[in-house]
């Protein structure tokens, strides 16, 4: 993992000194609410509905037992004991006070942490693939190129003042687990069939209001040419971003009006005008540089497979709880003897993607017993230990249900997407936890949901998208009409391999209907797949829309759990 | 009056603050006679270039956050002064501007900005190469001086001599794995 180094260090101080100044001339009056507020917001301080919310950047996913703790102490002295993973695998706190956030932000850069552009029209935290470095389908590693990139941005002058936020998210494995055509830029990175390691490019992708998938814009970048490519494409959108309106403010608007060719050439003419120049000379990545970061992210000393190795059949025998976890929440790993395991943060009752302050410090324990110091956060706002020896798997689970961290849902009905919603959210229209409660408690039996099999339901309390409504097999969206809070269904999207939009149903769904419109859409499902291979989502694709819409709407029916 | 706002028209240049000598002259007024020198729009400088020379006094452009400096620098490389301005606090076209006139364009005159400079922008302006700014009236000169040396450090390369990070982590041993 990446360990700042006195460069890293001095920028963290220095920038949490710089906020301590800024609060100061706020409280003097000296800067307006306006003013202030883009200021806050590079700070990842935005103001919700009851308190302050505080985003913390966990780049590309990577915490240490080190952070853990500290979050564990943070989250405790400064909010109300929890802090809440996101779908960009940051950390947010609900309740810390105005005052006690520059504190806050020197606990963190003691740690290696920070809120740098953690909000506001600038360049957010770098999201990836959270199995990096541990799966099988892994071409090049991509958290090197990660940590360049976030160097890259972070404090980068030029692109401070962006029209509007801007978003990187990058994979180098053949299935995408980060999302990343959701992003403003989703750069995958692979080989050419020289075996040189580049670049796809993908621009103007995107959730909120206009939702759209990033598009390609160049085939193969050289490996060397990260941030190059990457100023042409914010430098465009510093120039041509609209800022006139905020909500058509976005790269993804630019590359609209202009069509893809036009965006892309725009792109590909400044790309060249940098490598003509001098710029290129202190943009241009050396092997040397790649190497370097590199040697950041080694192969953990796994130890040898006949030492590790166990046979997880005998071990789930007559266990038949930790027999489901093995099947829902642990997955291959590339090397020989070892798992990686998802830590689910979507037990019954609690709130999607929240952690306690002992559950921060429980889990840097398990990363040091069960690892090697090391825990990621994931898109869907869960958690991964990536290097579980299998014979650890079932002291591990035992320790994980001790902490109500192994409800084996991963990947089904249960584990939702959901925003905070109206519970917290200054911009919501309407709640989102109390619905992914209402639904969690239909399908709670593990044996419906296994039945069901892989689904993705996402939430959102407004059009802005947090929940990833947009790219749910089941997306659900709330909204206000007349001070009543509804609820529009979507159908058909996904994030990742293949990502499509949900279509939006039809009519939306009151506040009593809508778990009840949510179970017939599964029970149509399960009454009109070919087979229990046939997911969700190839379901919908095969048939349309027809068939669905008439059951979201067919009131009356009998209505009882999928069984 | 170290302290006190600037309302006096003061130009942080480099790391001290001067009196701005510059007149702005809008695309209307005559042009004056004496010895104070001019900034006038790019439309004003492409429409009475030879008459504005023939002042004899140093004639500054200013360019609208909207103008492609690559196109139009042939038209004003040989200014002594370009004016870049932020209409708002927040809109940062004009730090991409003047990234591109320090850098592959190589203008070695003075960079200006100007508009709602708040202090917080001081250093970034700079860093993108304006070598003065003229922070918005109500800002308090000296905090924009302190404002300058609130970073010692940086990752990219900038106007202000620091190199890339990566540049500065060559030769080092790769840290242990």
């Amino acid at each position: 993992m990446y360990r700042y180094d006195e460069i890293d260090q001095t920028l963290v101080m220095e920038r949490a000194a710089q906020f301590r100044e800024q609060l100061g001339r706020y409280h003097a009056g000296k800067l307006s609410e306006d003013e202030f507020r883009a200021l806050r917001l590079r700070n990842g301080l935005y103001m919700q509905r009851f308190a302050p919310m505080l985003r913390i950047n966990v780049p590309y996913g990577h915490l240490n037992a080190t952070q853990l703790r500290r979050l564990g102490h943070i989250t405790r002295k400064y909010s109300k004991g929890y802090g809440h993973f996101t779908t960009r695998q940051n950390v947010q706190l609900n309740w810390p006070q105005l005052d006690d956030v520059p504190d806050i932000l020197v606990e963190l850069a003691e740690v290696d942490m920070q809120c740098i552009q953690a909000c506001g029209n600038d360049t957010r935290n770098v999201t990836c693939d959270h199995l990096a470095g541990v799966a099988g389908d892994e071409i090049v590693d991509p958290r090197p190129y990660c940590e360049l990139l976030r160097q890259w941005e972070a404090l980068n002058p030029e692109f401070l003042w962006l029209p509007r936020k801007f978003k990187f998210a990058f994979t180098g494995a053949t299935h995408d687990r980060a999302a990343s055509r959701t992003n403003d830029v989703a750069i995958h990175i692979y080989r050419n069939e020289a075996g040189e390691i580049g670049y796809r490019f993908y621009v103007g992708g995107g959730l909120g209001r206009m939702p759209i998938l990033g598009k390609l814009t160049k085939p193969f970048v050289p490996e060397s040419d990260l941030l190059i490519y990457a100023t042409a494409v914010m430098r465009i959108f510093n120039r041509f971003g609209r800022r006139d309106n905020i909500h058509h403010a976005r790269i993804k608007v630019v590359v609209k009006n202009w069509g893809l060719e036009k965006f892309r050439d725009a792109v590909e003419a400044e790309y060249e005008r940098i490598l003509a120049s001098d710029e290129a000379g202190t943009l241009k990545l050396l092997p040397q540089d790649i190497d370097y970061m590199r040697s950041f992210f080694p192969t953990p000393a796994y130890r040898p497979a006949a030492e590790v190795e166990a046979d997880l059949g005998a071990l789930a025998n007559g266990d038949p709880g930790f027999a489901a976890w093995i099947k829902r929440n642990v997955v291959a790993h590339r090397q020989e003897g070892y798992r990686a395991v998802f830590i689910s943060l979507k037990a019954h009752g609690e709130v999607a993607g929240d952690v306690s302050s002992e559950q921060y410090e429980a889990l840097a324990d398990l990363t040091e017993t069960y690892g090697f110091g090391e825990l990621r956060s994931t898109y869907d706002q869960n958690l991964v230990l990536p290097d579980v020896a299998e014979r650890d798997l079932y002291p591990l689970w035992q320790r994980l249900r001790e902490l109500n961290l192994a409800t084996p849902n991963i990947g089904l009905l249960t584990d939702m997407i959901c925003c905070p919603g109206l519970d917290f959210c200054g911009l919501a229209n309407a709640s989102s936890i109390s619905v992914y409660h209402d639904i969690y408690d239909r399908f709670e039996s593990l044996d419906d949901q296994y039945d069901v099999g892989p689904i993705r339901i996402t939430m959102s309390g407004c059009m802005n998208g947090c929940g990833h409504h947009s790219v749910g097999h089941i997306g659900i969206l709330g909204v206000d009409k007349h001070g009543e809070e509804w609820y529009q269904v979507m159908l058909g999207g996904t994030p990742s391999d293949g990502p499509s939009l949900g279509e939006r149903v039809g009519r939306a769904l009151s506040r009593e209907e809508i778990a009840d419109g949510v179970e017939r859409l599964v029970r149509a499902y399960l009454d009109l797949r070919d087979d229990a291979e046939e997911s969700f989502l190839d379901c919908f694709r095969r048939l349309g829309m027809e068939p669905f819409k008439t059951r979201l709407y067919a009131v009356g029916e009998p209505e009882k759990a999928a069984a | 009056m170290s302290d006190a706002s600037n309302d006096t028209a003061t130009v942080i240049r480099d790391d001290r603050l001067i009196a701005d000598r510059w007149t702005e002259l809008d695309d209307e007024t005559a042009i004056p006679a004496g010895t104070a020198p001019l900034v006038v729009t790019l439309a004003r400088w492409r429409a009475e270039r030879d008459a504005l020379l023939a002042a004899g006094v140093p004639v500054g452009v200013r360019l609208a956050n909207t103008e492609d400096v690559d196109d139009v620098f042939a038209e004003i490389a040989d200014r002594p002064l370009l004016v870049l301005g932020f209409p708002k606090h927040d809109d940062g076209r004009a730090l991409t501007q003047a990234k591109l006139l320090r850098g592959r364009l190589g203008y070695r005159g003075d960079v200006r900005v100007d508009g709602h400079i708040l202090q917080d922008l001081v250093s970034v302006a700079r860093r993108c190469g304006c070598n003065e700014i003229k922070p918005r009236a109500d800002q308090e000169l000296q905090g924009c001086l302190r404002a300058l040396g609130e970073f010692s450090t940086a990752y990219q390369p900038a106007a202000d001599g620091i190199e890339s990070v990566f540049v500065r982590r060559r030769g080092r041993a790769l840290p242990a794995g």
